[in-house]
């Protein structure tokens, strides 16, 4: 099983490589955050952990590489020691789990989308070998991009072992502002470039990154919308996450949702109720079967899981 | 002989040898477009038969341009219908040829679908067609307080759907990412004819990540008839900075400093010296002419951040020995620097008339090893070699400058090309940073993948486009290719020529 490979894998790669073997149905536990997004495995599933660890934190390439299993916390904190994070979102689970997912950080709009930072992806496939898609460089259109469609599979193409996400230096500076707000939408014809803005029908919260300098310039123009003052973060977000167009964001009531933070310019909503499910494109239910058969033809990765 | 004397044998010989003279299939193309939207004359074809890039492939079938998604679809049914293939076409400006036609398949020109069909402020997205050209998007959205991001070296020309299907970067996208950063749903017409949208603009369209699989794709899963693309905003304040190095080392340095240091410009370009010399010498831009390297950075987004980012870059650029730093006062002298590094691919004609433009990325901290070793090689071969790369994401673009009618040279620049992949895929570099692999380079893909690697890119191919009927014989080396490379060579029975 990983035949003849181009870069060094890392002998815990090699190791869960053959925990997932060739047959049988397997998936893999992350930090259950996010379990009961897209179904349950099937009762007979094998639950493995993907491997643990840094494997390479580099940046002055702007590259960090780290094993599946590693919690995202964990990661984080090692970045932190360089002056650098990624744009994962750190709710208890691993790195491999918040690829699986795809969802993105609630500061979004300054840290980018986790489908924009997976620079490197390998992973274990249905027939057991160690496939990899992508390089550990910031820039390269060299290939089919696998490790895209891969972010937000929810291991039902392949499992993940080994990923290089591209990182970015910390801002000096990241402040929480908040204030009454009825118009969220109109911070962005003030503020350039916010990281975000949250708001729940009656209150804003806007959070502003950079050089104190800067920060300090776009508060004053923050006051001239709003009593703005500073808070320690972003508010408590209800349970349930919507996925919607920011301006049906920024137009959203308590009356579709119950309660509710949107966030401004993404359109993601953390709501009280459940989203209504989305139906799917005849055309795009065909590709995605056609994928999964390519790529698991006997079902066998994370079976009960749909996407 | 030269590339049309070559194609005219190549239709002659067919035409001796099969003596077709007519053929149904135009016949249907031009009752699903207008007559005078089916190109067949030969010297049209021949025409589109062609890329910006030094390769050459078979011959361009009927030449079609659709105004429509639904004509699109039509073209892709009547090529169904009669098994042929087919492949998408932007500007042309490709330097992998992804965009030459193998074999004589249906050429879809995408460049009359060029609208920009909405701006959505609130969204902060743009509906476009994919023959609106870069700049021209760029250029309207600019009053608005927006603009496009990527903005490949050819953006005067090249198409955003051309963009797409190469995934373009350009010097920008250091900081703001390459296209498929900024492209967040497609409509697409797939080989089968059906029609769909891959992502959207809801936050986190659900499924699969179809666009993301799409976009640098090659135009081989499916023809884009439409893109939504972020607004970017266009920065509060910017500074360009031109600052001299005694030798392209100290210049490759310092740019691993700057990043090393926290700091990620909006772009850091890199230009060696016989690229100053050429530029100033034919197009001025008040590059310093003495010296060893220069590079041309920028920084913007708000203006204490600026100020203070300007500063340290010069800062570090000064502990690497840096001489003459040039900061910009004024949108005009910014325009002056930004216009030599621009030109610099033209300027390059002065030397030689062709120019073989190479495209790997390698780590930062690799790339004066590398340039050292490339500039080695060229020397050793008798080639002209010019440097102007995106040194910020290690995107090296070494320029071989020759004349194409001097016995032997091409062969031998081929041979260089070959040589600086391998330079680069050693310093754990990859084949392209944002022309794409094409026919350029698709046998070399063995290099930096294994077997397994490979099988698995086709299953994707295979999945979107089972009867492998769009583009085929591009990207994945023989063996692993949904095509037969050797039969798409030869021009297929029963093609009209």
């Amino acid at each position: 099983m990983g035949l003849e490979v181009k870069q060094p894998i890392d002998h815990r790669t090699e190791d869960f490589c053959s925990e997932v073997g060739v047959d049988g149905p397997v998936a893999v536990e992350g930090g259950k955050t996010r379990w009961n997004l897209n179904g349950l495995p099937s009762e007979n599933t094998r639950l493995l952990k993907a491997p643990k660890g840094i494997l390479s934190a580099k940046p002055e390439e702007m590259t960090v590489t780290v094993l599946a299993g590693t919690p995202v916390s964990e990661l984080h904190k090692e970045l932190q020691t360089l002056g650098q994070r990624t744009c994962l979102p750190d709710r208890g689970g691993t790195v491999g789990g918040a690829l699986a997912v795809g969802e993105n950080d609630l500061s979004v709009l300054g840290k980018g989308r986790v489908r924009d930072s997976v620079l490197q992806l390998r992973y274990v496939s249905a027939d057991g070998q160690i496939i990899s898609s992508g390089a550990p460089v910031v820039k390269n259109v060299s290939g089919f991009n696998l490790h895209k469609l891969m972010v937000g599979s929810f291991g039902t193409l392949g499992l993940f072992a080994e990923i290089t996400l591209r990182t970015n230096p910390t801002p000096p500076t990241t402040k929480w502002f908040t204030a009454a707000s009825k118009h969220p939408q109109n911070i962005f014809n003030n503020i350039y470039k916010p990281s975000a803005v949250l708001w729940d029908g009656e209150t804003a919260w806007v959070q502003l990154e950079g050089h104190q300098r800067d920060v300090e310039q776009q508060v004053e123009k923050l006051l001239t919308i709003g009593n703005y003052e500073e808070v320690e973060g972003a508010p408590g977000l209800p349970r349930c996450r919507w996925s919607i167009s920011p301006v049906e964001a920024s137009k959203i009531t308590r009356k579709e949702t119950g309660n509710f933070v949107a966030s401004i310019g993404v359109g993601i909503v953390w709501a009280d109720k459940p989203q209504s499910t989305k139906e799917v494109d005849p055309t795009i239910r065909r590709i995605t079967n056609s994928l999964k058969n390519e790529f698991d033809p006997t079902g066998r990765l994370n079976p009960g899981r749909y996407v | 002989m030269n590339y049309i004397q070559r194609i005219q044998k190549k239709i002659k010989d067919y035409r001796e040898s099969k003596h077709l003279s007519d053929n149904p299939l135009v016949a249907d193309l031009q009752k699903v477009l207008d007559r005078q939207r089916v190109l067949e004359n030969l010297n049209d074809r021949i025409s589109y038969s062609k890329d910006e890039s030094v390769f050459e492939g078979g011959i361009a079938g009927p030449v079609c341009f659709p105004l429509s998604t639904k004509e699109v679809q039509a073209i892709m049914k009547v090529a169904e219908k009669h098994e042929r293939h087919v492949i998408p076409r932007g500007a042309g400006s490709g330097l992998a040829g992804g965009a030459i036609p193998l074999g004589a398949p249906i050429v879809i020109a995408m460049t009359k679908m060029n609208n920009i069909l909405e701006i959505d402020i609130d969204n902060r997205i743009a509906w476009v067609e994919p023959g609106v050209i870069n700049l021209e998007l760029s250029d309207h959205l600019r009053p608005l307080g927006f603009h496009y991001a990527p903005d490949p070296s050819s953006q005067q020309i090249c198409t955003l759907g051309g963009n797409v299907a190469n995934n373009s970067g350009g010097p920008h996208c250091l900081a703001d990412g390459v296209t498929d950063t900024h492209v967040i749903a497609l409509e697409v017409v797939l080989p089968n004819g059906d029609i769909t949208t891959f992502g959207g603009i809801d936050a986190e369209p659900t499924g699969l990540d179809l666009r993301g699989a799409f976009i640098g794709s090659e135009g081989t899963l499916g023809i884009t008839t439409k893109i939504a693309v972020r607004l970017t905003p266009n920065p509060e304040d910017v500074q360009t900075i031109l600052i001299s190095f005694p030798t392209m080392r100290k210049a490759a340095e310092t740019v691993s400093a700057v990043i090393a240091d926290g700091i990620v410009p909006a772009a850091m370009e890199a230009m060696d010296q016989r690229t100053i010399e050429v530029i100033e010498q034919h197009i001025p831009s008040g590059y310093p002419s003495n010296a060893g390297a220069v590079l041309l950075v920028e920084v913007e987004g708000l203006p204490a951040g600026v100020e203070i980012e300007a500063l340290r870059i010069c800062e570090i650029a000064e502990n690497h020995e840096a001489g003459e730093i040039k900061i910009a006062q004024t949108s005009y002298q910014r325009d002056a620097l930004w216009k030599g590094r621009k030109s610099a691919f033209g300027a390059s004609t002065y030397l030689a008339p062709n120019y073989y433009l190479h495209d790997t990325v390698v780590p930062r901290s690799e790339l004066a090893n590398v340039l050292d070793k490339v500039n080695a090689l060229a020397e050793k071969n008798n080639l002209t070699i010019m440097n102007v790369f995106h040194a910020g994401d290690g995107n090296l673009h070494p320029l071989l400058v020759f004349d194409a009618n001097e016995e032997g040279t091409l062969a031998r620049v081929h041979e260089v090309a070959a040589e600086i992949v391998k330079i680069s895929l050693d310093a754990g570099g990859v084949l392209s940073g944002e022309h794409g692999i094409g026919i350029e380079k698709q046998e070399f893909m063995s290099q930096l993948f294994t077997d397994a690697d490979l099988d698995h890119q086709n299953k994707l191919r295979t999945a979107f486009d089972p009867q492998c009927r769009i583009n085929p014989g591009k990207v994945l080396p023989t063996g692993h290719s949904c095509a037969d490379i050797q039969t798409l060579n030869k021009i297929p029975e029963g093609t009209w020529v």
